[in-house]
């Protein structure tokens, strides 16, 4: 298959080695766990379940809104505790609804048949029951898979991608999966297929991969359908938009989606945690994550429970060094950093990556710009992150915008290789939140303007009325007036 | 553990400004120390001069405008700035014009603008355009090579007379570049078949055995440090190879039409501050445009401007004229000249995938 180039993009050091030979380990099933009932893009689960109350494994805890929604599930047997505020996974350190349940140790499932052959079932059955299961996009993304298949099966998808690249370094997961459960994850692409209508499926794997490629290889023999493309390492080949790029040497249009070009993106999970789904009935209640850095004891890729505390995962890594200076979920490139060790792990978090000071760089500081257009090199989307920088520093956000402020997808290459080491993703971060909160005072100035507008037109029409019926009286009094004197 | 909220990326290539600063210096290295002892001391003079003034300058700047001085100063861009400006320099000329030099570069070329990165022009190739105007005897003294501890090479004690206290016998000591040689001869209606034999030989000029700057008669050097720093991807090859190029096929051209009228693309490329301009100094991040596009018109337009200044203009040489011409020209170039954002048009609107590319990348089922 005719491979593309995407633009720009960079070759940070991989540090895959650090955890790419340990096998998945299943994590011991911590006593706590905590389950947050926002972890999707979309609207909050609503709970299903009460204070109090004894669930099974796999019971449903929070329902989905509907619309863009994702229900949530109970990771294991045991009793809800609480439900109430615990601390996100985000920078900010903000609470979020959660539900917290205390294991009762048994790991009771909630007994529920699959589907005897899914492929009978008709395409909305497949996304409905992939729904059900509350599965999001589990490259990062958190969009609820079923709502996604959908509108790419009306929009007429000819080809799933499945995005098995992991170009974020220190990253391991997606290739742990791939390697070991290679037939799971191939029968879940056939499911999406089929969910979608469409022919085809890639899995696009980077070429520092090869046991994944090889084992994807083998899984997909039977399958002529489904291919396997190798894709040479480069950050961000894994990011959707860059991926499409390389497999057709198309874009997606600005302000369109990803399927306009024929092609959805999914992650190598989200096939795996389709054939959990369909197949034994398992909604999506665990992930792999990669627990790796330099300040890691020993890197490790588990299979955690969804609510598992990031503490509870160091821990079995032999926790976290002293030396760590950052801790993050995600990959260094656009990992968030996370204000504690006390957080739990949601569906969308693919790695724990505890970087020590020498990893993250910390001694650099800002210096101003050289103007050297390695930014502009290194950018994947074709824009000029310094022009930005300066003007989203200078609070142009008009500016900012001009020069492409919103089709900025975070990627975090102009910052790696700015030798200046401007943080330009955070001036980024800041104008495009500046210029949301500008147009959402923008909107509320003119929902005044039409409120006081109508307002006054109201006055008016009362007034008019006024004076119309005062004119009417009037006409009346003279009417009756002029009859009293004609009849005198 | 320090958990202070920062953004992503929290990865870093090894790669800062003064190490760039450093590689770069490193690279014209080679050349300096050629040109240094090919001129003896009175060479090593006027660079250490101009050098200490450019730091100075800088560190004064620095702290009048409030800014930290040790981190500025120990950028290396100063000190970059100096070595430069020393290299553009007749190698006997006395202190004061590396001095003056050297104030001109940091204080009008570079820190009025705001310092490192705010500058509009080159601030070597300002301050040698405005020497050049200014003290044109001082500033086009050239002289045949003298190396250090050869026989006619004056002493240490005696540079120091030549650099601080001025040329006891100048017409003993000058003679012409081959560039301002061409130009003088052809004024008087000489044709370059009678000026270049004995004069010229591109053997010896690309050593660097001639008259000239101290830093641009070692081209083999220049280019060997300029295609170092490429290799090492300090800088790309967009802006030398525009530059040397549009010379090269400006320069054929013309000789090809008529070889007594116009030198020939040896002499040209071999000759004057090409090399350094076209590796060192047309490729100054600050002053050059940002993309790839740009750099290339930014290089093409200095290789023509010295073609034309040094065929037609009032100057032999044009290096430094047509680089200070050209990064007036760079914020029009980058206003003008900017990549195409991934999913729009190069006007901006959103890029309709065309039909016919909707097709399925993967044939499904049938022959491979």
């Amino acid at each position: 298959m005719k491979l593309f180039d995407f633009w720009g993009g960079v070759h940070p050091a991989g540090q895959k080695h650090l955890s790419a030979e340990q096998a998945i380990q299943v994590l011991p099933m911590p006593s706590r766990l905590h389950v947050p009932l926002q972890q999707h893009t979309g609207r909050p689960a609503v709970p299903a379940v009460k204070v109090g109350q004894t669930v099974r494994k796999g019971q449903l805890l929070g329902r989905e809104q509907g619309g863009v929604s994702a229900s949530v599930h109970a990771p294991t047997s045991g009793m809800i505790v609480a439900i109430g505020d615990f601390t996100a996974p985000h920078v900010s350190g903000l609470p979020l609804p959660t539900i917290t349940l205390e294991s009762d140790g048994e790991d009771h499932w909630l007994e529920r048949e699959p589907p005897s052959d899914p492929f009978a079932l008709e395409p909305e059955d497949v996304a409905a029951r992939i729904g059900e299961a509350g599965i999001v996009g589990m490259g990062g993304a958190n969009f609820p898979a079923a709502v996604k298949l959908s509108k790419a099966r009306q929009a007429k998808v000819h080809t799933l991608a499945v995005n098995g690249a992991e170009c974020e370094p220190y990253m391991t997961c997606d290739d742990r999966l791939m390697r070991e459960r290679a037939e799971h994850i191939v029968d879940g692409i056939r499911l999406m297929l089929h969910a979608l209508q469409a022919p085809n499926a890639v899995i696009a794997i980077e070429d520092n991969k090869p046991e994944a490629v090889a084992s994807m290889k083998a899984a997909c023999q039977p399958e002529r359908h489904i291919r396997v493309v190798v894709v040479p390492s480069r950050y961000p080949a894994g990011s959707a938009k860059q991926l499409i790029q390389i497999l057709t040497g198309l874009e997606t249009p600005a302000g369109g989606r990803g399927t306009d070009t024929g092609v959805l993106v999914h992650n190598v999970g989200t096939a795996y945690a389709v054939h959990r789904a369909l197949r034994q009935a398992h909604p999506l209640i665990s992930r792999i994550i990669t627990v790796t850095g330099g300040a890691v004891a020993r890197p490790q890729n588990l299979e955690a429970p969804i609510g598992a505390l990031v503490e509870d995962l160091l821990a079995f890594c032999g926790g976290a060094m002293e030396a760590t200076s950052r801790l993050l979920m995600g990959g260094p490139m656009m990992g968030q950093p996370l204000p504690g060790t006390r957080v739990p792990i949601v569906k969308g978090t693919n790695g724990i990556l505890a970087l020590t000071a020498a990893e993250a760089r910390l001694e650099a500081t800002p210096s101003p710009c050289i103007r050297c257009g390695r930014c502009v090199e290194a950018c994947p989307m074709g824009l000029m992150p310094l022009e930005m920088s300066k003007r989203a520093r200078h609070d142009d956000l008009d500016g900012a915008e001009a020069f492409g402020l919103i089709d900025c997808i975070s990627c975090g290459s102009c910052a790696y290789v700015c030798p200046s080491h401007i943080p330009l993703v955070q001036y980024f971060e800041y104008a495009r939140g500046a210029l949301e909160a500008r147009q959402r005072a923008e909107q509320k100035v003119k929902e005044t303007r039409r409120l006081l507008e109508q307002h006054q037109a109201r006055l008016a029409r009362v007034e008019r009325a006024k004076a119309e019926a005062a004119a009417r009286r009037q006409a009346e009094k003279r009417q009756a007036k002029a009859k009293v004197g004609a009849a005198a | 553990m320090s958990l202070f909220p920062t953004s992503a990326p929290h990865a870093h290539a090894p790669d800062s400004v003064p190490r760039l600063m450093g590689l770069v210096l490193l690279a014209v290295a080679p050349a300096t120390l050629y040109g240094i002892v090919l001129f003896g001391w009175p060479a090593l003079n006027l660079f250490l001069v101009t050098i200490l003034a450019c730091l100075l300058c800088e560190a004064v700047c620095l702290r009048l405008a409030g800014h930290a001085v040790r981190p500025f100063l120990l950028d290396g861009s100063a000190l970059l700035t100096g070595v430069l400006l020393a290299l553009s320099l007749p190698p006997w000329a006395p202190w004061w014009i590396g001095a003056v030099g050297g104030f001109f570069a940091i204080v009008i070329g570079k820190q009025v603008f705001g310092g490192i990165g705010q500058n509009i022009f080159n601030p070597a190739m300002l301050a040698r355009v405005a020497l050049l105007v200014s003290f044109p005897v001082e500033m086009t003294l050239w002289l045949e090579p003298r190396p250090l501890f050869s026989s006619h090479a004056p002493g240490f004690l005696e540079s120091l007379t030549i650099t601080f206290g001025g040329i006891p016998d100048i017409d003993a000591v000058s003679g012409a570049t081959i560039l301002g040689h061409i130009r003088t001869e052809l004024g008087m209606a000489r044709e370059l078949g009678q000026i270049l034999p004995g004069h010229y030989q591109a053997g010896t000029a690309a050593l660097g055995w001639t008259g000239g700057s101290l830093g641009e008669t070692a081209d083999l050097l220049v280019l060997l440090g300029g295609l170092w720093l490429l290799w090492r991807r300090v800088m790309t090859w967009h802006v030398p190879v525009a530059l040397l190029a549009t010379v090269l096929v400006l320069a054929g051209g013309f000789n090809w039409l008529n070889p007594e009228r116009f030198a020939s693309p040896a002499v040209h490329l071999l000759s004057g501050g090409l090399m350094l301009g076209a590796f060192f100094i047309a490729t100054d991040p600050v002053t050059s445009p940002t993309t790839k596009l740009g750099q290339l018109i930014f290089g093409a337009g200095c290789g023509a401007l010295v073609y034309i200044i040094r065929t037609w203009g009032g100057y032999p040489e044009g290096v430094a004229f047509a680089v200070v011409l050209m990064n007036a020209a760079t914020p029009l170039i980058d206003h003008y000249v900017r990549p195409r954002i991934y999913g729009r048009t190069w006007r901006g609107q959103s890029r309709p995938v065309p039909e016919r590319a909707k097709r399925p990348p993967v044939g499904s089922g049938e022959a491979e």
